[in-house]
């Protein structure tokens, strides 16, 4: 069977969002032959969609900024949960990976001086941001396309060929990372223009696949976010850590009903927004939690001096991190006090002038005016939380983004996991891709170059195997072992869709232990349907197969957020238990790792009961001692149980 | 919530042939045009091939041509359309077909790469970039281009004369070598390279005649004729007739 187009290469990067094409741009210039592998055309990852900025401590706009200030925020966001030493590596680094995409053709909003303009957001002490407008996003994934380009330009004068070192395989789908023994050996992938099979051979593997959002019934992510680099860790023999934090964005449209999720960007807030309730009441005073009692204003009038004067003024509560934004939101609509449409009320209108909002925020009036028909300069926007960011993912070394377990696998961007701990702070994100996509490129262009001369071997039987898991969909229609004849195949989208709606409602942004029993057996019945997903046409272009090959991804991630979110007996940042609502000290040294049950291959798909997943729990290395000291004993005491304190 | 069955003729086919198909669909209150394309795929043709990404008019994936007009299908509201309307999706004219509604933007692609990248100025490193608001804004304009290549497929120079696409890279294209002609730091000239001069020789300048097609579908409202192509026209001439313009621009250039 496996005649399948075969290729050599030293580095292969599944993903091309901002961590991916960051990673290939090392790797390339490393010396390393890198490939790019992507669902989408080449410049539309889902990188595209953030809007508010990358933060990084460049001290542009408030001069007390500096690493160390954006370590402490991080970690705060996160709960203290955060692999420390991530967080540090990542806060000292950012910097010049900004200033990096300067040289680079990006162009960023500018301060008076002519430097990187920086902007508020929650939960930085300082403006932090650099950003371009209201399309960050854009402006990092086209600067990093470019440079790709630009890279190629060069390739192409030195060997005639622009793809001679560094290719883009767009629209092509990987379903399976190959193995030789313990360690990696390549991809096997589909074009998904064609429906070809093909492999290719690599000693390293980065995955850069971001999230699982598409899991949710209610998200602001896009189609390609079907969780494929978790599940293909997963099944590589990596584990998960920590899948149970999931961000919900506390401000995603909520009319009409087709845009809803869609995301209303959190520099609505940092450049002065305020979230009302149907009293018009600026409720977000009312949800400061105690750890953060000393940074936030009392009262509305602190809150907009603030803005003014920050070095006098503490910041509005409505610049708390995400998480509690959130559940506040949802807090005030469970109570009645909701917008028509079971939002709130997000208003810039009573608070800028209508050619500020245009300038600073003109792709939040774009998508209002045209997809809702509201006018932000005019009126209020009704808003509410949406499935946005997955902490949790690929266990990983810290300052190699090796994938733990697995040589030659490394993961960067969201589908890694420690960085952010149990919720991530706005900015921090752009930022991250950045940091780690630089270093899993530069780590895995190293071990490949350390096995030019013993590559591992791509084994048949893999490929076959895969080959037969990818062609299943189209031979879906008999019967499943042991059951009667004439059984219809399931529908792909109707499955999705009820995944969709049981991620929603039972694993949601506030959870229950009983709902969550209810949502893995409910996850065990999709898996066996699952399994008859069926599709009709052909190879070619053909979305119902790609959606019924993404299932499997999606069900793995899924059951992994489900069994860890039910051990998790305490509510911290994207991780709310109504049956536990309390931090809980005890539970900050304690990761939870997710890996597959049988690693020999065997999905356990038509056995209901037993799930795919095993879950552990590991106690986490001590904060180093010189981190720690960056924070007052009277904050620490808040988040360490005593013993760490004392350590 | 008011919903109402509507009339879509939707193409599809490949590279060897294929029609318009009817279809009777669902809309409800503040649907697009994608949200009835996904309803199609998941009720009536679930191999309907589209492309399509984030749905909020950021990605510039899903492209296509709305009652003949090149339109993104998620911006385009089902409210714009009347009741008794059948609406008619098809795909982008300019570029092969795939199959459906996807076509093989690989032209796009291909361009993109004939444009000589940023160069950085020599002797300023990583954190000494200065450069003011003004003199960015124009560049930014451009750079909010979501590469949904509308302009490329209304553009008349290549939509019906395939002959034109070897020389011509089209208006997006001619835009970025706008965008990085007018960067205040960008050093193509210290390098040896004219911008205005390839823009006109190796990118086929010289073929738009300001019909402004362009401007007019772009989905981002950014004013490619007016911003990027006129002035780069207007350079251009300069350039070509005024070997004292091109000298003078060239020593203030060097001494700033």
């Amino acid at each position: 069977m496996s005649v399948v187009d075969r290729q050599e290469w030293d580095v292969v990067v599944v993903g091309a969002g901002g961590a991916g094409l960051r990673a290939a741009i090392e790797a390339r210039e490393r010396g390393a032959r890198t490939a790019v592998i992507c669902k989408s055309l080449f410049g539309k990852a889902h990188t595209v969609m953030a809007e508010g900025g990358i933060a990084a401590a460049m001290a542009n706009v408030n001069e007390h900024d500096n690493w160390q200030v954006h370590f402490r925020d991080t970690m705060r966001g996160g709960k203290f949960l955060n692999q420390w030493r991530m967080a540090e590596l990542h806060a000292q680094e950012a910097p010049e990976r900004v200033w990096e995409l300067e040289t680079w053709g990006a162009l960023f909003d500018r301060t008076k001086e002519g430097k990187i303009s920086q902007r508020n957001f929650g939960g930085h002490e300082y403006p932090r941001l650099a950003h371009v407008g209201d399309r960050t996003g854009l402006e990092l994934i086209r600067t990093l396309q470019q440079k790709i380009v630009s890279l190629q330009q060069e390739d192409k004068r030195e060997t005639g060929d622009y793809e001679s070192r560094l290719k883009v395989f767009q629209e092509c789908t990987v379903t399976r990372i190959l193995k030789d023994g313990s360690r990696v050996s390549g991809v096997f992938a589909y074009e998904r223009e064609t429906g070809r099979f093909f492999v290719l051979e690599a000693p390293s593997v980065v995955i850069s696949t971001g999230g699982i959002g598409k899991s949710f019934k209610v998200t602001s992510n896009s189609w390609e976010y079907t969780g494929d680099g978790h599940a293909l860790a997963l099944l590589a023999g990596a584990p998960l850590l920590n899948m149970e934090f999931v961000q919900f964005h506390p401000t995603g449209m909520v009319w009409p009903p087709s845009v809803k999720g869609i995301l209303v960007t959190e520099s609505v807030r940092g450049d002065g927004g305020v979230l009302r309730n149907s009293e018009g009441k600026r409720f977000m005073f009312d949800y400061i939690p105690d750890v953060f009692k000393e940074k936030y204003a009392e009262s509305e009038e602190e809150g907009d001096r603030w803005y003014e004067d920050p070095d006098k003024n503490r910041r509005p509560p409505e610049l708390l991190p995400r998480d509690e934004v959130a559940r506040a939101i949802n807090s005030e609509v469970k109570a009645g006090r909701g917008s028509p449409h079971g939002g709130v009320f997000l208003d810039v209108s009573t608070r800028m002038p209508a050619e500020v909002i245009r300038r600073r925020l003109p792709s939040m009036y774009h998508q209002f005016k045209e997809l809702a028909d509201v006018d932000i300069t005019a009126e209020a926007m009704e808003v509410g939380p949406t499935c946005h960011y997955v902490m949790g993912g690929i266990a990983v070394e810290s300052d190699t983004a090796a994938a733990r377990g697995v040589p030659g696998l490394f993961a960067a961007g969201e589908v890694a996991g420690g960085m952010h701990g149990s919720n991530r702070l706005g900015g921090n994100s752009l930022s991250d891709l950045l940091v780690f996509g630089r270093r899993a490129g530069w780590h895995a262009a190293e071990y490949s170059a350390a096995l030019a001369f013993e590559r591992p071997a791509v084994d048949e039987v893999q490929v076959d195997t895969a080959a037969a898991e990818a062609l299943r969909p189209f031979s879906a229609e008999g019967p499943a072992p042991g059951e009667p004849d004439g059984r219809p195949p399931e529908n792909p989208y109707t499955l999705h869709q009820e995944l969709q709606q049981t991620m929603n409602d039972l694993v949601g942004i506030i959870r229950r232990e009983a709902e969550m029993e209810q949502a893995l057996e409910k996850l065990a019945d999709l898996r066996v349907r699952a399994r008859r997903a069926g599709v009709e046409g052909h190879r070619q272009f053909n979305p119902g197969w790609h959606l019924a090959l993404d299932l499997r991804n999606m069900l793995l991630v899924s059951e992994c957020v489900a069994r860890a979110a039910l051990e998790r007996s305490e509510s911290r940042g994207g991780h709310t238990r109504e049956d536990h609502p309390a931090m809980d000290r005890k539970w900050r040294r304690i990761n939870l790792l997710c890996q597959l049950t049988d690693p020999t291959g065997g999905l356990a798909a038509t056995d209901p009961v037993r799930g795919q997943i095993d879950l552990s729990r590991e106690t986490t290395e001590p904060i180093r001692a010189d981190l720690l000291a960056l924070f007052e004993k009277e904050e620490l005491v808040k988040y360490l149980a005593e013993e760490e304190l004392y350590e | 919530m008011s919903s109402y069955e509507a009339r879509f003729k939707v193409w599809r086919g490949d590279v060897k042939g294929g029609g318009l198909e009817d279809f009777e669909i669902e809309v409800n209150d503040g649907e697009v045009v994608l949200d009835i394309i996904h309803r199609l795929q998941a009720t009536q043709a679930p191999d309907l091939a589209v492309r399509w990404n984030c749905k909020a008019g950021k990605c510039g994936s899903c492209s296509a041509e709305i009652n003949g007009r090149p339109r993104l299908m998620c911006m385009t509201r089902m409210s714009v359309f009347t009741k008794e309307e059948t609406i008619t999706v098809t795909p982008l004219r300019a570029f092969p077909v795939v199959r459906d509604l996807v076509t093989d933007v690989g032209f796009n692609y291909t361009k993109a790469r004939e444009v000589p990248s940023f160069v950085p100025p020599e002797g300023v490193g990583p954190g000494e970039y200065r450069m003011m608001q003004e003199d960015v804004d124009r560049s930014q304009e451009f750079r909010k281009c979501i590469e949904c290549f509308l302009c490329q497929d209304t553009c008349h120079v290549v939509r019906d004369h395939e002959e034109n696409k070897p020389a011509f890279v089209g208006p997006r294209f001619l835009m970025r070598v706008a965008e990085l002609d007018m960067h205040p730091l960008d050093a193509a000239s210290e390098s040896g390279l004219d911008r205005k001069k390839t823009a006109q020789d190796e990118h086929g300048l010289g073929y738009c005649n300001i019909t402004k097609c362009c401007t007019e579908v772009c989905p981002e409202g950014i004013k490619i004729t007016d911003n990027a192509l006129i002035p780069l026209k207007e350079r251009a001439v300069d350039r070509k007739y005024d070997p004292l313009v091109w000298l003078g621009s060239k020593i203030k250039r060097r001494s700033s």
